[in-house]
């Protein structure tokens, strides 16, 4: 029986595996599309850090120097957009894709045509927004970019908004029609698909979190592409959702983006924790600590996401009772984050730890991620929130979350699933440069935001006042450093992708559970053509 | 279970989501709606009524509220646009106009609409008005001027700590808006 | 023997430990690292509670990273070949669900009461209406005391002049509108102590009395934020939002605010200043400024072009220089340096029909500038970059 099956896996291998350009245009494969994901994000994540390092060289001192506050703008606004739709949301799609037929002992993806669309809608998107970019900074007389931040509050962005902003509007649309076809995917992958015996409570975290993710993908990307269709009816079509000329309200307008908004902060972390999950099991090589928990909290985590997005609008002014309700709410969701922050130091307590890259980054991440969690909270204290609001201590708080906490889950995962993907372990020494660089760079960068922020500077400041010059120095320095390190990684994927290196078991980490350690590495182009059976 | 058990099982996983996807666009649409009677009871953003109210109210004696009147010009409106008094003390359910005076000093005629906002926001739906130039757009021609009422009074269950309330105007030029809306009219 | 190295190590350390404190909090004080404690009742109050929330989630960060690093350390695989097998425990998961909640309650109850504080804007004494525009802030006095029809209004642009930022160290490429490119090379200025703060004409407010702010924007939304007095409230077009404050009457003083909702290109360039003076002083500041704008325009006309030009040149760098530039080079607005409007001689009253009026993205400034002021700005515009028309225009001119 085995050697029937080996037999079939191997005849598949070299008639259906396409070579080729044709491979990745025409791939219905999951394990292909998932590396076109993660190189994809990983473009889009050089690009926006480049971006990002604009923004830093000119806050390095005080003064104009490198751009224009008018490109500035641009860059933060871009630097933003590209981060959320073009580095971390593909990243965890790719992740999704790879490891959960993987994960649940699927063949494939339930949809594996729409698979591929949902992926090669996202270049062309990208190269949409970006275009922008080009055409303002070496086009002499072209209009701006989007320059009214990731936010693009109205009326900035409607009635003052640049002619591309329709760009804008257009690439957004096709962003979000790629995230909802991934999150069905995903969704109707995890429901129909699962291998005999792998009931819903036996899946890996990984795979719970993102199942939670991918509902809430449904449900809030079609509120963010109703929020741009009004903001294009408004712009040409003569309706007035968002002027108060015309009866409207810019007011509402950041209601509807933050009840997108919100659960999306949610959407970039929650794969994240299922990285987590299963990462420090595995080098503890203790059991996941209080599993139902997790699922519960993850679950809880979601369904109040819709319920605090005003807490992104204290400043607008809410009637009292408004405010009290959504900071109640907000102050709430961090007891479900502390369920899981908690439930990882059990899983760790009297466990047999080691330290290999992927733990490394994961304990990164619980530390650096907490941080973020807990400035998260005091910003949650509305007659506080009043003087953080918009300041650099904001900044600071979501870059915890997402860069030290959601990018670096996305490290983690690189370096614990590298070996399935490529068949080679990942260079040890590059891959310890790169983590310790990171780590050292990553707090140098955003570490010093809170006492900038605290000072009072207001954040998408093309120059500041002279008080808070010492800090964006270092802030700057940490910035460079950051980026350059991340070259390092260039080079530990190129190397795995090159297939340079030192070969892998099937299951290179001993303490590691679960089906995707049971098929070679690397893994083969079909997998569990006969579905595996779960006891 | 067959291959096409799964197929089928498949389709109906995905028409479930994508009516769900396609409801919660409806919903970003149902927002506006649902925001603004939300507005209307709260008065979260100090939205008034934008419709006359019968104005049939006890009068509350004991109370007395200062109302005062700001005038705002949104951008590019170049009206003078100011109330006649600047403020005034009423009892709640006391029916009082007050007039606000517009000049119009361009060559051209102007169409403004005026856009009222109430702080406290929470005495926004307590703020009533029976008569208000708010309700339409108002026309001047070059030069024009004109005295245009308002007609108002406080509901008595205005909450009891709040002592003034301010209603202000903001007056937008909409004359493009206006124009182009009937251009599309006397095309059909 | 080991007695005495142990508490030779022990001095030193604490030695160390206290030296260390004691430095770290020199330097906390000295670096702006903290928030600030502000001058009123209410931000004292809000610092209070940051003060408290932030020990708190300090000492749950401690606590969480002390359990992860003793883990680290003590359940590594060289002390423990094998791990624990345990992954439930019903009491634990359920009093980490249940304590935080309790701190949460603890700290819900003192925010909700500053909240409430905040809240209460009544009896406030003086009404200011708050406006902010692409890119300064207009302040129009309402109410005060018994007077309901103060009428002063004027506006506030950021003081800092342009060659004090634009200090570019590139010349094209990464400049693409090219607002600062022509300073490439030239020699930095020093800058100011208040720089990107201190503004022309600051708002100004009475010492202990309540002050109530009515604010409202012309365009996009902006935010007027005043750290020191604890407030942050939108600026958003055809709406008004409240706030208040109540500075003590021994804090007068100056203090410095900035729009925190970004507005745009200049959005960094538009600082807020606030005058608090003795309520004495704010008398006789208000009477003063009433019998100015009580007594129409000033037109007393120029007696030479040197003193309109020294009077436009001013004006020009607070209200035409964010847009139009320092060298007249254009920006977001139209270059003004050798172009047809300023140096046909013929064609003054077009300019100022422009600057009274506003055409198409350039904005009115009959309200910000009074008309001795449009003239000397015109007459800066038609005579400097090169444009030597000769052209003088008077007060009288600009008011016909």
């Amino acid at each position: 029986m085995t050697a029937v099956a080996a037999h079939t896996d191997h005849h598949d291998d070299h008639h259906h595996a396409p070579h080729g350009l044709k491979r990745w245009l025409f791939s219905t494969n999951h394990k292909d599309i998932g590396t076109l994901y993660l190189w994809f994000s990983f473009a889009m994540f050089m690009v926006g850090g480049l971006m990002a390092l604009v923004i830093r060289a000119e806050l390095m001192y005080p003064g104009l120097q490198v751009v224009d506050p008018e490109f500035f703008n641009q860059m933060t606004t871009v630097h933003g957009l590209v981060m959320v739709f073009g580095a971390v949301m593909p990243a965890t799609v790719g992740l999704a894709n790879w490891m959960i037929p993987l994960m649940i002992g699927a063949p494939d993806m339930a949809l594996p045509r729409m698979n591929n669309w949902s992926f090669w809608i996202l270049p062309f998107a990208f190269t949409i927004l970006i275009s922008a970019v080009l055409m303002s900074a070496f086009g002499e007389g072209n209009p701006s970019a989007p320059n009214f931040g990731w936010t693009f509050y109205a009326p900035l962005s409607t009635k003052y908004g640049p002619a591309s902003t329709d760009l804008f509007i257009l690439s957004v649309h096709m962003m979000g029609i790629s995230s909802i076809m991934g999150a069905i995917n995903v969704i109707v992958t995890v429901l129909n698909m699962r291998a005999p015996g792998m009931t819903m409570m036996k899946m890996p975290l990984f795979v719970w979190t993102w199942l939670i993710t991918a509902f809430l993908l449904v449900a809030v990307m079609p509120v963010l592409a109703g929020a741009v269709t009004m903001m294009l009816t408004d712009r040409h079509f003569g309706t007035s959702f968002f002027s108060a000329a015309g009866g409207g309200d810019p007011v509402l307008f950041q209601h509807i983006f933050w009840f997108f908004g919100h659960p999306e902060v949610y959407i970039m972390i929650l794969p994240s924790f299922g990285i987590v999950s299963a990462i420090i099991p595995t080098f503890a090589r203790k059991h996941l600590f209080g599993y139902a928990s997790m699922v519960y909290a993850t679950a809880s985590i979601a369904l109040l996401s819709f319920v605090v997005w005003a807490h992104h609008m204290f400043t607008v002014g809410m009637p009292l009772a408004g405010t009290l309700f959504f900071m109640y709410m907000t102050m709430l969701i961090s007891v479900p984050t502390g369920v899981k922050v908690f439930n990882w130091v059990a899983t760790m307590w009297r466990g047999s730890i080691t330290f290999e890259l992927p733990m490394k980054w994961a304990l990164a991440f619980v530390v650096l991620f907490t941080c973020g969690g807990l400035s998260g909270l005091m910003l949650a204290m509305t007659p506080v929130d009043f003087q953080y609001h918009d300041t650099y201590f904001v900044v600071a708080h979501f870059h915890y979350v997402l860069v030290s906490g959601a990018i670096f889950s996305i490290f983690a995962a690189a370096y614990y699933w590298l070996p399935k993907w490529s068949g080679v372990m990942p260079n040890t020494f590059l891959g310890e440069l790169h983590f310790w660089n990171s780590l050292l760079s990553v707090n140098l960068l955003f570490f010093p935001m809170h006492f900038v922020g605290l000072a009072g500077m207001p954040r998408r400041y093309a120059d500041y006042a002279l008080q808070f010059a010492d800090y964006n120095y270092w802030v700057s320095i940490g910035a460079f450093w950051f980026g350059l390190s991340q070259i390092l990684f260039v080079i530990v994927c190129v190397l795995c992708a090159m297939k340079k290196g030192q070969k892998a078991p099937a299951a290179p980490w001993e303490g590691a559970e679960g089906l995707e350690w049971t098929v070679p590495s690397p893994a083969p182009f079909h997998t569990f053509d006969t579905p595996p059976v779960v006891k | 279970m067959s291959e096409q058990g799964l197929e089928q099982r498949n389709q109906r996983t995905v028409r479930k989501l994508v009516l769900g996807a396609i409801a919660m666009f409806g919903f970003a649409f149902a927002m506006v709606p649902i925001y603004d009677v939300i507005c209307d009871i709260t008065g979260l953003n100090g939205k008034t009524s934008s419709t006359a109210a019968d104005g049939a109210v006890e009068l509350d004696e004991d109370r007395l509220i200062t109302v005062q009147f700001v005038t705002v010009s949104g951008e590019g409106m170049v009206w003078d646009f100011k109330p006649q008094v600047r403020s005034i003390k009423v009892h709640p359910g006391e029916i009082t106009q007050v007039n606000f005076t517009v000049k119009n000093p361009a060559d051209s005629t102007i169409i403004g609409q005026a856009i009222p906002s109430v702080t406290p926001g929470l005495a926004a739906p307590h703020l009533l008005k029976t008569q208000c130039f708010c309700f339409n757009n108002q026309t001047l021609a070059a030069g024009g001027e004109a005295e245009m009422p308002m007609i108002f009074y406080l509901d008595p269950a205005l909450p009891k700590h709040i002592n003034t309330v301010t209603l202000s105007y903001t007056m937008f030029d909409v004359t493009e808006r206006v124009m182009a809306n009937e251009d599309k009219l006397a095309a059909r | 023997m080991q007695s005495t190295l142990f508490r030779r190590v022990t001095a030193a350390l604490t030695l160390l430990l206290v030296s260390g404190v004691s430095v770290a909090s020199d330097w906390a004080e000295r670096s702006n690292v903290n928030l600030r404690p502000g001058v009123t009742n209410i931000s004292q109050d809000v610092f209070d509670l940051h003060m408290v929330i932030l020990w708190i989630v300090s000492l749950i960060g401690l606590l969480v990273f002390g359990l992860i690093m003793y883990s680290a350390v003590a359940h590594r695989r060289s002390k423990r070949p094998q791990a624990a097998d345990f992954h439930e425990n019903v009491f634990l998961e359920v009093f980490w669900t249940v304590l935080p909640f309790i701190i949460l309650i603890g700290m819900a109850v003192p925010a909700t009461r500053v909240l409430i504080a905040m809240d209460d804007s009544s009896d406030a004494e003086l009404t200011v209406k708050v406006t902010g525009y692409r890119w300064n802030w207009s302040y129009e006095y309402l109410s005060y005391q018994d007077d309901n029809d103060v009428g002063i209004f004027y506006f506030s642009n950021l003081k800092t002049p342009a060659e004090q930022y634009n200090r570019p160290i590139l010349k094209d490429g990464l400049f693409p509108y090219g607002t600062a490119a022509d300073r490439v090379g030239v020699e930095p200025v020093e800058k100011d102590a208040n720089y990107m703060l201190a503004v022309d004409k600051p708002l100004v407010i009475p010492a202990g009395v309540k002050v109530r702010f009515l604010v409202t924007a012309d365009d996009v939304i902006h935010s007027f934020f005043m750290p020191d007095f604890a407030i942050k409230k939108d600026a958003i077009p055809g709406f008004v939002n409240e706030a208040w404050t109540l500075v003590p009457e021994d804090a007068t003083g100056t203090y410095y605010g900035q729009c925190a909702e970004l507005c745009g290109k200049n959005h960094a360039f538009m600082p807020i200043e606030v005058r608090v003076l003795a309520q004495n002083e704010f008398d006789s500041w208000i009477a003063e400024e009433k019998e100015k704008a009580a007594s129409g325009p000033d037109l007393t006309p120029f007696s030479s072009l040197e003193s309109a030009m020294e009077l436009g040149q001013q004006k020009y760098a607070a209200a035409c220089v964010l847009c139009h530039g320092a060298e007249g080079q254009g920006g977001i607005g139209l270059p003004f340096a050798g172009s047809a409007l300023m140096t046909d001689s013929s064609r003054v009253q077009e300019n100022i029909d422009v600057l009274i009026k506003g055409r198409n993205a350039m904005p009115s400034f009959a309200a910000q500038l009074t008309p001795r002021e449009i003239a000397a700005v015109i007459t800066y515009q038609r005579n400097a970059f090169g444009n030597n028309t000769g052209d003088l225009v008077q007060p009288a001119d600009v008011a016909k």
